[in-house]
């Protein structure tokens, strides 16, 4: 085995390709008008997912607290739509912004510990900011939530309608363009080193990286990504309830990224658009007794071991498949 | 550059652990660390490097005082280690950990849009690295998959990636297996000339042949130091430690 082919075998896969996966199955999604507003729902889930997976799969950091960023993206959002402009990219660099600082001045303080304790103040301060959010009604309505703000049109051509094309087509290209910035983030030699850091603290220390301002780094445009997802979802919802700043919704988040994978992206949106079709059909025929359905599959996720499941995977008959390359079985 | 050590000394609580441990370390020069188990060498390279904070004493490279450096610093000062049980990412390929290592010395771990994989200087280098210790073939592998005395191969690579001015080995040599000694000794016999190194071992054969002079550790405090000639005559040595063995 060569050099080249070994570095074959261990290059990155093309972001450009996953984004153009991404954006084609995602244009199928404009065959069913029906599922419109589900389907961008999924979206932004997505968004919020992947961002997720940067503090959990990639840097190595189980948080229960990323709510905390997304909710700050969805009241920034709504606030500058209420107050300042309309435009709806105004609101999403707002929004990103938002969730950014909110990583940055939190991280200072909660990427000193790690495990439990780490995963604790993570909670604390998604439920500061959900009592800060129902404290200050004159900026954010209190239990009432934001609303009756406008979006303009996206670009000035696009308005937003009522059937939800347009919201699901903004979702998905912000999503689209998050994830190639995301994929090229996590393959660039800053994100080698934090997946380093991820596997192997001391190693990286030894070899001369500042740990801790890697992983602060991380933790930032993980915020960053995830307020862009509260923007979006105050932008095509059209209101902020506190139920943004939930603790349920950072769990249903790990959830789907464990269901999809952590760790490697896609996994991210897999595991969102899994989790968000079942509880949508599965809570329309039996409201009460859905999340059964999500907890078996999150059983059999998490117990049946990873090389059986791919084992069955691969037993599926795949005509169209070209033969395995060789240099990446050994490599394996 | 020379390292100097001078009077370290640190406890945990009531257990003192390192006594006012004075020595240098001159370029290119081999110095071995020996001593029986909780004589504190460990604990002493930890001090070094700075993964542990000392309670008296100072670290100096050159005149430039150490001390309250913190460990990654210190690395990008020459200071490099290896560690008594393999500390490596489990599931990263050995080519991206020493082109990790490379990023880490260049200052390049900041940069997060090219890939990684795109630099080509970088990856000609790592490859360097790996020829020079025969891990070409282990290349694309990560270190749950190589055989031990390969991940102690990892270890030196890394560091050596460093190009560092001062390498501390702890015990490169624990728990490799027989059949596979002779390629690790081989690559630690090739480090370059003008790299000074500090190791701690317990393998005796290896320490007097390797070893240009001998510092023994007993309870914290330097018990002997000088050749390994010198060594093996001391009378408190012979009964403390080496024992009939020397």
């Amino acid at each position: 085995m060569n050099r080249a082919s070994i570095e074959r075998a261990l290059a990155p896969s093309s972001p450009a390709r996953h984004v153009g996966i991404i954006v084609a199955v995602g244009l199928c999604g404009l065959l069913l008008p029906d599922q419109w507003p589900l389907l961008a729902r999924i979206g932004v889930m997505a968004l919020f997912v992947l961002s997720l997976d940067l503090v959990v799969g990639i840097a190595g950091l189980a948080t229960l607290g990323h709510v905390a960023f997304f909710g700050m993206g969805a009241y920034t959002a709504g606030i500058v739509a209420l107050r300042w402009s309309a435009d709806p990219l105004v609101g999403l660099a707002a929004g990103a912004a938002a969730g950014a600082l909110t990583a940055a001045v939190s991280g200072v303080l909660v990427l000193r510990y790690q495990g439990f304790t780490f995963l604790m103040l993570t909670v604390a301060v998604a439920q500061i900011l959900h009592s800060l959010a129902n404290k200050l009604r004159g900026l954010t309505g209190g239990d009432d939530g934001l609303s009756g703000f406008a979006v303009d049109p996206v670009l000035g051509i696009a308005p937003f309608d009522l059937e939800g094309k347009v919201a699901y087509l903004y979702a998905l290209a912000v999503l689209a363009a998050s994830y190639y910035v995301v994929k090229r983030i996590v393959d660039s030699p800053f994100g080698l080193s934090v997946q380093g850091v991820h596997q192997c603290r001391a190693r990286m220390s030894a070899l001369g990286t500042p740990v801790a301002r890697q992983l602060w780094k991380m933790y930032v445009a993980a915020g960053l990504f995830a307020g862009m997802a509260g923007a979006v979802s105050a932008q095509i919802s059209g209101i902020v309830g506190l139920d943004s700043f939930g603790f349920s919704l950072s769990a249903e988040a790990l959830v789907m990224l464990i269901l999809g994978g952590a760790g490697r992206l896609y996994g991210a949106l897999v595991g969102a658009a899994i989790f968000m079709a079942l509880h949508h059909t599965a809570s329309s025929i039996n409201p009460y007794h859905w999340l059964f359905v999500i907890g078996g599959l999150l059983m059999l996720i998490v117990l049946v071991p990873q090389a059986r499941l791919a084992a069955w995977f691969r037993a599926v008959p795949r005509p169209w498949a070209a033969p395995p390359r060789a240099g990446k079985r050994e490599a394996a | 550059m020379t390292l100097s050590i001078r009077k370290l000394d640190k406890s945990f609580g009531g257990l003192h652990v390192t006594r006012s441990v004075s020595f240098e370390l001159g370029r290119g020069e081999r110095l071995a660390l020996i001593g029986p188990n909780g004589a504190g060498k460990t604990t002493l390279v930890n001090l070094i490097s700075g993964t542990l904070k000392p309670t008296g004493g100072d670290v100096y490279l050159d005149e430039r005082r150490l001390t309250h450096l913190p460990q990654a610093r210190r690395v990008r000062c020459g200071l490099a280690r290896t560690f008594q049980i393999t500390t490596l990412p489990p599931r990263m390929p050995v080519l991206n950990q020493i082109e990790m290592a490379i990023h880490a010395r260049l200052g390049m771990e900041h940069r997060w849009w090219r890939p990684f994989s795109a630099c080509r200087e970088v990856r000609d280098e790592a490859w360097a690295v790996l020829e020079r210790l025969g891990l070409e073939k282990a290349a694309g592998l990560a270190p749950s998959n190589l055989a031990y005395g390969e991940q102690r191969l990892v270890e030196i690579a890394l560091a050596l990636a460093l190009r560092p001015e001062v390498l501390m080995l702890d015990e490169p040599m624990a728990g490799v297996p027989r059949g596979e000694s002779r390629t690790v000794l081989r690559a630690l016999e090739e480090l370059p000339g003008s790299l000074s190194i500090l190791m701690i071992e317990h393998d005796m054969d290896l320490v007097f042949s390797y070893a240009q002079r001998i510092i023994v550790l007993a309870e914290g405090r330097i018990m002997a130091e000088g050749t390994p000639e010198e060594i093996r005559r001391h009378p408190e040595v012979r009964t403390a430690y080496l024992g009939a063995k020397a």
